[in-house]
């Protein structure tokens, strides 16, 4: 049966980097309650509860987002080809980057380790910067698609100087139909 | 030519919930996106479904159906999904099928939670849809037929619910021959395994056949110290049968070899760290198998292939405990005693013949006894057919071309769709059920976005969705299950786990369940 290929020959566009907070798909409290507030003269909405994956997240809520020239950027490159620049805190996981500026990565597990849903597939010269991945990391990269030699869990690659203009590839969804 | 305008609407959606829409700053990000839905929204207009609710209901409320409607309530904003499930609870599998000590994987439960809160999306629990051609089912409440008139699309994705079967003699007559399926249901709290005869005192050795995810999840909960076990939510009920077990040994049993083995690092690492429990297997057979197979090996087979070395290496010989890997053996029956009771398996070995790809085990004239009093069978789920859909009872799936379903000839039949297992068969893990979902759930977008018949959409009326059926079963004097219904049953499970310490109680009955909503 003909493989499944979710990419499209669209394109490439490249955003520019400007500070325009997004709401985060992944704020995953149904209940959360918006409130609007005004940071850098540009005034946008944040959740009053929002839950993250990790604990640096919630630190960074109330922080708001870097600006740029602010914090370390992050390309994500869609499936699409589409280019996305954004800014990251430092300690940040890509997976709360991403959730942070709308990225659509799934992250089901919630950086639990119990699922390949955050899998990117990173520039060479940043994933050589990066440590060994663990044993749990592997495991879980061994079930993801795509599995490419720069390939990173998104929960586990904290940003930092060092990773400053990381480029972070979102993996074709590749799929047999009779897998 | 189809296929690309398909997916190239998949990649051009970048969506989001409505409700969060609704509050979305206007970023240049969000303006585009707009912008683009827009235009495709023309192209589409041939049809008037732009203006009006597109009706979808789901059969199933485990992954495939939860992670399917997710997917359709973010990129379709008229979209209303009613989610019909048989029992009064929902999340299929994630609730009686993941390991109660895997508790990190059920955190997709959260997503379900989010997609439940949508207020275009109604469980209606408690409900069954489609009665199953097996004789002698149980009429269910609702056929597919009754739901075509009121829904656009019906998907479905009520997942896997027999068990593959040895088909060798005693399987079903002797006392501690179950099926793994059945007894993970049991341990889980599925309502249905709730009268599995389950005694692990009577013998010190277990044996389960099968060499997959759920085969090592069996031998894991026998071989787990129970003050582990009573800190997640296995049932109480469990507790108590494994604070009698009399279980040392597991032998995990394949037909073929350590390169064809189903399980993943995950679980083989956890069964690597069982305290007191030493590990076997064949280190030879693992030698000239990895030697065989060389430079061929892919990375997951390459490091699953050194866990076993390295399991073997480590292995700290005579242990109170035991696991034992058990290659090139097929069952060939089961003896007993005079109570009916297993006391052995007689095992066939096996030699491997046909390319490395597709190796298959051919019985040679060597057979061997194995002494247990404990055997599951764990050589796959199958998913059974309900009236009024095609299946294919040798793959044991509904026949789909991306989840659009067919008939026999291969026609596709418009509105309905099939994800996960009942889908693809089963197998995979809650990931690979979620990327399968969503390509189901991008076919019923395209299908929906381009105009293409859906169900009876010979004339393009709105549908009404699932409120007419629900009166109909009101009237009939049947209770459905609403979300926050669940909801209830949920805190009150969570209340009764807090008093024994674990996340969870889980109700056994549909009784118990219906009860809390008294």
């Amino acid at each position: 049966m003909a493989a499944f290929i979710a990419t499209s020959a669209r394109s490439v566009l490249t955003k520019a980097a400007s500070f325009t907070p997004r709401l985060s798909s992944a704020f995953r409290s149904g209940s959360a309650s918006w409130t609007q507030i005004s940071t850098s003269g540009s005034s946008h909405f944040v959740p009053k509860t929002a839950r993250f994956s990790t604990a640096s997240g919630i630190l960074y809520t109330k922080k708001g987002r870097p600006g740029p020239g602010q914090g370390f950027q992050v390309n994500f490159v869609m499936q699409d080809g589409e280019e996305i620049t954004v800014q990251a805190h430092e300690g940040e996981s890509l997976l709360d980057v991403a959730w942070a500026n709308d990225i659509d990565i799934e992250g089901a597990c919630e950086a639990s380790l119990a699922c390949s849903t955050c899998h990117l597939i990173l520039d060479e010269s940043s994933y050589s910067k990066l440590e060994e991945p663990t044993d749990e990391e592997n495991d879980m990269l061994d079930l993801a698609f795509g599995l490419t030699d720069t390939s990173r869990l998104g929960c586990q690659v904290l940003m930092n100087k060092e990773l400053d203009g990381i480029v972070a590839r979102l993996p074709s969804v590749t799929r047999n139909a009779q897998q | 030519m189809l296929m690309l305008m398909r997916l190239s609407f998949i990649a051009r959606a970048v969506g989001h919930s409505t409700r969060i829409s609704a509050a979305r700053p206007c970023s240049l990000r969000a303006l585009s996106t707009s912008t683009r839905v827009t235009t495709e929204n023309t192209a589409a207009a041939t049809t008037d479904r732009t203006s009006r609710p597109f009706r979808v209901a789901v059969i199933g409320s485990g992954p495939g159906g939860f992670y399917t409607a997710h997917r359709i309530l973010k990129h379709v904003p008229q979209a209303t999904v009613d989610m019909f499930e048989a029992l009064p609870v929902p999340h299929g599998l994630v609730r009686f099928g993941v390991a109660p000590d895997h508790p990190e994987v059920k955190n997709v439960i959260n997503t379900f939670d989010e997609v439940a809160e949508n207020p275009n999306f109604t469980f209606i629990g408690n409900t069954t849809v489609g009665t199953f051609v097996t004789p002698g089912s149980r009429k269910a409440n609702l056929e597919i037929a009754d739901l075509r008139p009121h829904y656009d699309a019906v998907l479905l994705a009520y997942g896997a619910h027999e068990d593959r079967i040895l088909g060798v003699s005693n399987e079903e007559k002797l006392k501690g021959v179950m099926a793994a399926r059945s007894f993970v249901g049991f341990y889980n709290g599925l309502p249905s395994e709730q009268d599995l005869p389950v005694d692990l005192s009577r013998s010190d050795t277990a044996v389960v056949i099968g060499q997959g995810n759920v085969a090592l999840d069996v031998a894991r909960i026998l071989l787990t110290p129970l003050e582990e076990l009573k800190k997640t939510d296995l049932t109480e009920k469990t507790v108590k049968i494994l604070e009698k077990s009399a279980v040392k040994h597991v032998y995990v049993i394949g037909r073929r070899g350590p390169l064809e083995v189903a399980f993943t690092a995950k679980e083989l690492r956890e069964m690597l760290q069982l305290p007191n429990t030493t590990f076997r297997m064949d280190e030879k057979l693992l030698a000239s198998e990895m030697e065989r197979a060389g430079k061929s090996l892919d990375r997951p087979r390459k490091r699953l292939m050194g866990l076993l070395e390295k399991g073997i290496k480590e292995s700290k010989p005579d242990q109170p405990k035991s696991w034992t890997l058990m290659f090139l053996r097929s069952p060939l029956g089961f003896h007993g005693n005079d109570q009916h009771e297993l006391e052995s398996i007689q095992l066939g070995i096996n030699r491997l013949e046909g390319d490395a790809k597709s190796r298959k085990a051919i019985l040679t004239e060597q057979q061997e006894n194995l002494k247990c009093g404990l055997a599951f069978r764990s050589i796959g789920y199958k998913s059974i057919g309900i009236h009024g859909v095609p299946f294919d009872e040798r793959k044991g799936i509904v026949p789909n071309m991306d989840g659009k379903v067919m008939d026999k000839d291969q026609n596709i039949i418009p509105g309905l769709y099939a994800s996960g297992w009942l889908k693809r068969g089963p197998i995979g893990v809650i990931a690979t059920t979620m990327a399968d979902a969503y390509q189901t759930a991008d076919t019923i977008i395209a299908d929906w976005t381009r105009g293409e018949p859906m169900l009876n959409t010979n004339k393009e009326t709105p549908k009404a969705g699932g409120k007419a059926i629900l009166e109909k079963l009101s009237a009939q004097g049947h209770k459905t299950v609403s979300y926050q219904d669940w909801k209830k049953i949920e805190q009150k499970e969570f209340e009764l786990g807090a008093r024994v310490g674990k996340p969870r109680e889980k109700f056994l009955t549909v009784e118990e369940m219906l009860k809390v909503l008294d």
